[in-house]
């Protein structure tokens, strides 16, 4: 029985809400219970976006994660908000080319992805949220092909389904750096 | 698994809807329950229905008065202050013994308040919500797949019973998304022969009206209108019990709060302290039953609510205050942690708060 508390954040437009409805149609392909939770309102706008996922093998409780297993930072003022949150032994995952600090913390795993800097070289200006996700699902050995595959079908909409292969190379290449 | 799909609670509500039959949809927009009109907006069109902005709050209700007079299923939806203003209407409709389903996407108040979630509305739905002798069936999803699932039953109960269903959500429940599965078996229409559908010159005219000034007239409505609700009350309740077995404390919430103090139930068990949850699922008719069993059982019951109180006045009558019933609350919305309620507990457990 395992369940993760996931916490994404970063700035409104990076994608934070698509990343995490990802993960949590992943989880639900894989016959797991799971949650997803937006922060709304007015901090979208400039300020912090977040979103709360859980996946789990028991039935999710509340869907309001305060203490993530796993964080994604993708800009400085969520690094900021969020870093003494994550529980010891969880982990921390680092857009360095936005963010120029390293993680305080010495008791959780960090990685460290400059997913904005490979997103513009490669040529997917919009898609640094998925290279990250990708790093993500290789930390945690759970970048399986069918259920990645499954779950981007879910997420992408059929009129952008040419977005579909775009999106697996991205995480392809979080994968591998 | 695979029939799921993932839903915020807000578009749960509009699909379940239309499954329901219901094709006629009035609103006006207001954080955080906007995802309903956006989505009956996209729908509605496609499948011969009508969806329309109104004007205002007020002009929607007055608009789902003039479906609901003709027999159709209709709905509206707001959030807190956008309730307030369909307060009238409300009342207007128990007073014409009209059908409508009306949900409340809580946010914080009072006045304009904020955005994020609540339930500091549980006094307005469940004691009538505006001025006369009423009560609407007010129904609390937990989860995204009960906004679908009481969506359908509240249609239902609204024609069964010739009332409003509320459906009182809050803001974490109509943006949450989780995995839904909406096959339903729908029942067939009631039978309205009170709807104004045009007489064709076959019968007297139907009339729906809520004035009645000869007082013994209207004493008569409020009597068979009352005499309804008692069979509502001793039929409807619903609610669930989680771990309440061999309980020697009780938590009790409904909506969001009872998820997060599931989360504290399991973490107390895991330390040794037998408590149990008491979720209401209709509000009102509140379900005084398992209260009354956890009044003879438990040392304490721990009411936990998004206000600054309300639903805990309920929880004290069907116990007669045999219990201690203790307050564990956050507001203007925020949201009690976990370890806040396991800290409730904890001080139950103690000896509590007598």
């Amino acid at each position: 029985m395992s369940t993760t508390n996931m916490l994404i954040a970063g700035f409104g437009g990076q994608g934070i809400l698509f990343s995490g409805k990802f993960l949590a149609y992943k989880g639900l392909t894989e016959g797991k219970e799971v949650s997803w939770l937006p922060s709304y309102g007015p901090e979208m706008r400039g300020g912090t976006a977040s979103c709360s996922i859980i996946v789990s093998d028991e039935p999710v409780g509340s869907p309001i994660v305060s203490n993530p297993d796993v964080l994604i930072a993708m800009n400085l003022p969520s690094l900021d908000k969020y870093e003494d949150a994550v529980v010891p032994g969880g982990k921390i995952f680092v857009d360095s080319t936005l963010i120029d600090r390293k993680v305080n913390r010495t008791d959780v795993e960090v990685y460290y992805i400059p997913s904005t800097q490979l997103a513009s070289d490669n040529n997917m200006p919009t898609l640094a949220n998925m290279i990250i996700a990708g790093k993500l699902l290789a930390v945690t050995g759970e970048f399986e092909e069918e259920s990645v595959n499954a779950a981007l079908k879910k997420v992408i909409s059929a009129k952008r389904a040419d977005m579909l292969e775009t999106n697996l190379k991205a995480m392809q290449i979080g994968a591998e750096n | 698994m695979s029939d799921k799909v993932l839903m915020k609670g807000n578009e749960a509500i509009a699909e379940a809807a239309i499954i329901a039959g219901c094709r006629h949809y009035f609103g006006y927009p207001i954080t955080p329950q906007t995802e309903i009109a956006a989505y009956m907006a996209k729908k509605m069109p496609k499948i011969g229905g009508t969806f329309l902005q109104a004007e205002s709050e007020i002009a929607a209700i007055n608009m789902v008065y003039g479906v609901s007079s003709t027999g159709k299923r209709v709905m509206t939806s707001s959030s807190s202050p956008g309730i307030s203003l369909k307060g009238e209407g409300l009342s207007y409709l128990a007073g014409a013994d009209l059908p409508a389903l009306v949900v409340n996407v809580q946010r914080g108040g009072p006045g304009l308040g904020g955005i994020q979630p609540s339930q500091s509305d549980y006094f307005q739905a469940t004691k009538g919500g505006a001025h006369g002798d009423f009560h609407m069936i007010v129904l609390a999803p937990s989860s995204v797949q009960e906004m679908a699932d009481l969506t359908v039953k509240g249609f239902d109960l609204a024609d069964k019973y010739r009332m409003t269903t509320m459906i009182l959500a809050d803001g974490t429940m109509g943006q949450m998304m989780e995995p839904v599965s909406l096959d339903y078996e729908i029942a067939a229409p009631v039978e309205k022969p009170w709807a104004t559908t045009g007489t064709k010159m076959e019968r007297k005219h139907n009339i729906v009206n809520s004035l009645f000034l000869a007082p013994d007239e209207l004493e008569k409505t409020n009597f068979e209108r009352y005499d309804r609700y008692k069979k509502i009350e001793e039929t409807e309740c619903m609610y669930e019990e989680y771990m309440m077995e061999d309980a020697e404390i009780c938590v009790t919430a409904f909506g969001i709060a009872a998820r997060v103090s599931k989360n504290a139930i399991n973490e107390a068990r895991k330390q040794g302290i037998k408590v149990g949850l008491i979720r209401p699922i209709t509000l009102w008719p509140f379900p005084t039953a398992p209260y009354k069993k956890a009044a003879g059982q438990v040392k304490e019951i721990i009411s936990v609510e998004l206000s600054m109180g309300q639903m805990i006045e309920d929880v004290k009558l069907a116990t007669e205050c045999k219990v201690p019933v203790t307050l564990c609350n956050r507001t203007g919305g925020m949201i009690p942690s976990p370890e806040q309620v396991l800290e409730a507990i904890k001080n139950a457990a103690k000896g509590g708060t007598k």
